[in-house]
């Protein structure tokens, strides 16, 4: 138990300590979306009757927020250990790979959790957000990050390079966010990209939390529900299985 | 009791044997070497050792424990001091050996921190224990890494080539302390390039080369073995034909008689007077792992 600690208070305080750039940096980002956003499309039509344009992107910012940082946290974390050959500190020690598991997930929670509250409590300055549940909002934001955490633990155990990470970023992750339903509703979307949309996890991540704010949603909270946690526990059991191999790591 | 045994360890990487069926044994309390040119496969049979690669075949242990079955425990056994020099820029000296120990399950308490300093002492670090591993110089890096590996208090310590790259003053401290802490009982494996160091230190030694063990015996018996007690004489003039049979070499200027012992010297010495040899130099060689060494590779 107490080498799981440590590991999980090394892998916050290894965010935390360069928090400028991992915390302070993201917010900006989002907070520089919202401005251009908002002030473009002002006075579209709102996603939801009586939620205003920039009501409906705040949660949406955050969510994405959220999930970018937590792939960031694990992923860059596990190949700069791996390309600095420091991850030796970590394999020599008597760790499990639940150990390594939550340690890192964990990690990635928090910080997701920091800077989606960074830009939820900046929305809260430029727009009134109701909480129509918060428990909603709490799980979304949970299993967003613990999801996107094991993703980047997925890619930072897969990547030898930064170049091979940055793809997976580039390729995998961006499209998904953005194709989410961040910036829209997906109602607004041709019926075959909204058809897509169905297949993208992510969009169920955004339409839960937006639930939990809204209390109205484009599918049924519960349906969101179930695909999130599918998804995420299938992508825990992939990271789970490819620590327990050493794959990558113990050759 | 065995603290280190490998049986038969097969490594493969690609069509290269790296370990092409390692059997060694290493007692507790032991300050064991092993030795052998670069790409021997030394390091990748402590890797394997460590639970950072696994063999083809074969099994390891460390104090009884296996390393894959009983991992827990063998780790725990376990201090390895990496050849790379590796460190994490995100924190102090303090921090690291802070870290280190609670991964093995150490809580931070007062005889922790005790301990921490203790090592650091002993390593000479005490100075640098809250500079940022990044400020560190490459032997002082090193030398948090043998610091690291002991935080633990593992009963067997593996030091793969500690020394390459610490200065002359810094080595002999290094091996002061590791001496200290052989005869406090730990087990010490050591791979090293600098024989004399093996020689000086190591009790038992095994020679590796192309992933097989090629010599293992204790340090005494191999320089017997291998290597010899040598007088050495330049002389004005030839040398008479009775001392030219027993003569066992002439490198150079020099004729070389093997001795065993002391004993020998002063017979030999008055052989020369009767015969009226003009003695310029002379000395007398003790046997040296260097040439064992050069012998058994060449074999
Ligand atoms: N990860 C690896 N992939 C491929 N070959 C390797 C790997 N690690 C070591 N080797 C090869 O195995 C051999 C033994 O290497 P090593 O154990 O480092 O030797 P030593 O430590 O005795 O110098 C070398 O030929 C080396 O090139
Ligand atoms: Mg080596």
């Amino acid at each position: 138990m107490i080498g799981f600690q440590t590991l999980l208070l090394k892998e916050i305080l290894r965010f935390w300590k360069v928090g400028f750039q991992t915390v302070a940096a993201p917010v900006l980002t989002a907070i520089l979306y919202l401005l251009i956003f908002s002030h473009v499309m002002s006075g579209t039509n709102a996603a939801f009757p009586g939620v205003s344009y920039e009501q409906f992107l705040i949660p949406g910012l955050a969510m994405m927020s959220m999930l970018q940082n937590a792939f960031a946290n694990t992923s860059s974390s596990l190949i700069q250990s791996k390309i600095t050959g420091n991850i030796l500190f970590i394999l020599l020690p008597p760790l499990s790979h639940w150990n390594f598991y939550f340690a890192y997930v964990l990690a990635a929670i928090v910080r997701a959790l920091v800077v989606g509250a960074g830009v939820f409590l900046v929305g809260l300055v430029m727009a009134h957000i109701p909480v129509h549940n918060g428990a909603w909002i709490l799980i979304f934001a949970l299993l967003g990050s613990a999801m996107l955490g094991a993703m980047g633990m997925i890619a930072g155990l897969w990547a030898d390079k930064f170049d091979q990470l940055a793809a997976f970023q580039n390729f995998i992750i961006m499209p998904l966010t953005f194709l989410s339903g961040v910036f829209y509703s997906i109602h607004s979307l041709p019926s075959s990209w909204q058809l897509l949309s169905h297949f993208n996890p992510f969009f169920y991540l955004i339409d839960g939390f937006r639930f939990g704010f809204f209390g109205k949603s484009d599918v049924s909270v519960w349906l969101s529900f179930g695909v999130t946690t599918f998804a995420f526990l299938c992508l825990s059991a992939v990271t789970l299985a490819l620590l327990k191999s050493g794959y990558k790591l113990r050759q | 009791m065995v603290a280190i045994e490998t049986r038969d360890v097969r490594k493969r990487y690609g069509t290269l044997d790296a370990l092409a069926g390692v059997s060694l044994d290493v007692r507790e309390g032991e300050f064991f070497a092993l030795l052998g040119p670069n790409g021997a496969g030394k390091t990748t049979l402590i890797s394997t050792l460590a639970g950072l690669t696994s063999a083809d075949s074969g099994g390891l242990s460390v104090m009884g424990f296996d390393v894959v079955k009983d991992y827990r425990q063998a780790r725990r056994s376990l201090g390895i001091v990496p050849q790379e020099i590796v460190f994490d820029p995100f924190f102090s000296v303090r921090e690291t050996l802070r870290f280190q120990a609670g991964y093995f399950g150490i809580s931070r308490s007062a005889a922790l921190d005790a301990w921490i300093d203790e090592l650091l002492d002993n390593l000479s670090l005490l100075d640098k224990a809250d500079k940022n591993m990044r400020q560190l110089s490459g032997g002082m890096k090193r030398r948090v890494l043998v610091a690291q590996a002991l935080v633990h208090r593992p009963p067997v310590i593996v030091l793969d080539e500690p020394t390459a790259g610490v200065d002359v003053e810094l080595r002999q401290t290094l091996w002061a302390f590791i001496r200290r802490l052989n005869q406090a009982g730990h087990t010490i494996l050591l791979t090293t390039h600098y024989l004399e160091e093996a020689q000086q230190l190591c009790s038992r030694i095994a020679m590796m080369k192309r992933g097989a063990i090629v010599a293992m015996d204790t340090t005494d018996h191999l320089l017997n073995a291998f290597s010899e007690r040598v007088l050495r004489v330049i002389i004005s003039g030839e040398l008479p034909p009775p001392l030219v049979a027993q003569r066992t070499k002439q490198s150079g200027a020099w004729h070389c008689f093997s001795i065993n012992d002391y004993a020998e010297v002063e017979p030999l010495l008055a052989q020369m007077r009767m015969q009226r040899v003009a003695i310029q130099k002379m000395e007398v060689t003790e046997p040296d792992l260097e040439e064992v060494f050069l012998k058994v590779m060449s074999r």
